[in-house]
């Protein structure tokens, strides 16, 4: 179903475009005039060796950054350039961050709800009992303290956390990253099931094999800028794309 | 043994004025990062407005009903005026302007309610005393005072477990980058815990404005009691703060009685002995 979508990306409105975003920190410049799109529904691998600004590029979007002086961030219908986070996330954008950004205080139960929302339409396609259903783990560790999970379970708390919010974008910053091979599996069974319920997924992540088998598209960011931009064939078939960009 | 038992009783009634004063300051601390040196002015406001409105009203209760959202709008107003200002600088900044906030605040006291101690009088349907033995009697207020902050302390243990909004604060406190991801305006959030933390060190002013007199520099005594009941406790932690406060009153209400010559070092004393075993304080994380 994806990859239908995905066809038809160039034809169908935009969920969310960026245009020109530069950003830094002090004089360091992480990201230079940087564009890219995503289509509704679609799901985009976002490529790069460390420090090449995948993870800048995603707290821009969130608004944690500032896009630079053309930097422009359109979602839906509206103009979120500037917008403060708090407000970008209630448009509809879910940052699952590097990291986790777990509540080590708060409950499992209590941190899964925390943001509990409808979307835009007033639609809840992401109740307790489904994400229950989808990550029978947490509901068996729904009285725990987020601080007493593994690393495993911390990321579907994690993913599991942003998609109550019932956004319309998830972003997720290396979500496999130092999990059992095991763990990993289950967490792209659920973004495949993510991904099927059509909503739209960035991904930033060092398993290429399972990323490639996923994602519709590609972007490769090397040095801040983008060097590639295309599909999940075109650059499967091209080898020194891979060698060059991610070193593999 | 009488005594001990009146002693107790001060003691443990001190503590929870004490406590709902360091559960301000804790918070404030834990949640917003910010070292408030004015908290104990809020403490002087409450029982100034004790003063004041009960003069007005004529019962310290109608008092208190008007003058905690006063205190609570006080305090948003002077997070918003000043202490937003204040989360990303360092800690020498947020004392400098605390401290100069404590100045002001003085000042103002000296010019609108003079120099010289004020009492407030108890209300007259709990001015009488409860007979516990046969030689031994104890002002009701106190007894009321204490049940008052038991209450308060319920209502805040409540709060923080129970609720929405407790759970904000707590996430909040450990993570204010990801509850505004997760889409809450922490500014709102921050706001409503500073003028949270204002009304209780007011509440706690104004409670016990009946049984101390009201005076010039009170704040100042409160701010350096809590802050002992803040690094006792834990820093950031409501928990401690409670445990905190209690052993403080009842250290300081026997200090008196057993060591009189010892009594105004018993609390610095304890403080000094929990730094040494638990350097984080009882419920403080390391």
């Amino acid at each position: 179903m994806s990859v239908q979508l995905s066809e038809l990306a160039p034809v169908a409105k935009p969920l969310l475009v960026c245009s020109h975003i530069t950003t830094g920190y002090g004089r360091a410049t992480i990201l230079r005039d940087v564009s890219l799109h995503v289509a509704p529904g679609e799901t985009i691998g976002l490529l790069g060796r460390n420090g090449m600004g995948k993870t800048t590029l995603l707290r821009t979007i969130m608004g944690l950054l500032p896009p630079g002086p053309q930097g422009c961030i359109l979602f839906g219908d509206h103009d979120i350039t500037g917008d403060r986070t708090a407000s970008i996330a209630r448009a509809g954008i879910a940052l699952v961050p590097e990291g986790r950004g777990l509540f080590p205080n708060l409950g499992v139960e209590e941190s899964l709800t925390l943001g509990a929302r409808a979307d835009s339409k007033g639609r809840n396609l992401w109740p307790l009992e489904r994400i229950y259903d989808v990550f029978p783990r947490l509901a068996e560790r729904r009285k725990h303290w987020c601080n007493q999970l593994s690393g495993g379970e911390q990321q579907m708390m994690a993913i599991g956390r942003a998609l109550m919010t019932n956004p319309r974008l998830l972003m997720l910053d290396e979500a496999t990253e130092g999990l059992a091979p095991k763990m990993r599996d289950e967490i792209w069974s659920i973004l495949r099931r993510v991904a099927q319920a059509h909503i739209a997924t960035m991904i930033v992540d060092k398993n290429l094999r399972d990323l490639f088998d996923l994602a519709d598209r590609h972007v490769i960011l090397a040095k801040g800028e983008i060097v590639f931009e295309g599909s999940t064939d075109k650059l499967r078939s091209d080898d020194t794309l891979i060698h060059r960009w991610l070193g593999v | 043994m009488e005594l001990a038992l009146v002693q107790l009783f001060n003691g443990i009634q001190y503590g929870l004025v004490v406590f709902l004063a360091a559960s301000g300051l804790t918070l404030v601390f834990g949640i917003l990062g910010i070292i408030n040196l004015a908290h104990g002015s809020f403490y002087m406001l409450g029982a100034y407005l004790a003063l004041t409105l009960t003069s007005i009203t004529g019962n310290i209760f109608l008092a208190l009903a008007l003058g905690l959202p006063l205190a609570f709008a006080f305090g948003a107003a002077i997070e918003w005026i000043f202490i937003r200002h204040l989360y990303k600088r360092d800690h020498l900044q947020q004392v400098l302007l605390t401290f100069a906030l404590i100045l002001i605040f003085n000042e103002v006291q000296r010019i609108v309610w003079g120099s010289y101690p004020h009492a407030v009088p108890v209300p007259d349907f709990l001015s009488g005393s409860i007979r516990l033995t046969a030689t031994l009697a104890y002002p009701v207020y106190r007894l009321v005072l204490t049940g008052i902050c038991l209450v308060l302390a319920l209502v805040m243990l409540i709060t923080i477990t129970g609720t929405k909004i407790g759970r904000l604060i707590r996430a909040g406190e450990s993570n204010r980058e990801m509850l505004e991801l997760l889409g809450f305006d922490s500014r709102l959030l921050f706001r409503l815990v500073f003028a949270a933390g204002t009304m209780l060190a007011a509440a706690a002013g104004m409670l016990a404005a009946p049984v101390e007199s009201v005076y010039p520099g009170i704040g100042e005594r409160v701010l350096i009691v809590s802050f002992v009941v803040v690094v006792i406790g834990g820093m950031g932690s409501i928990r401690g703060a409670f445990i905190g406060a209690l052993l403080i009153g009842i250290a300081d209400a026997f200090g008196k009685m057993l060591l009189p010559g010892f009594a105004s070092v018993m609390v610095y004393a304890l403080m000094a002995v929990v730094l040494v075993v638990r350097p984080a304080g009882l419920f403080g994380r390391a």
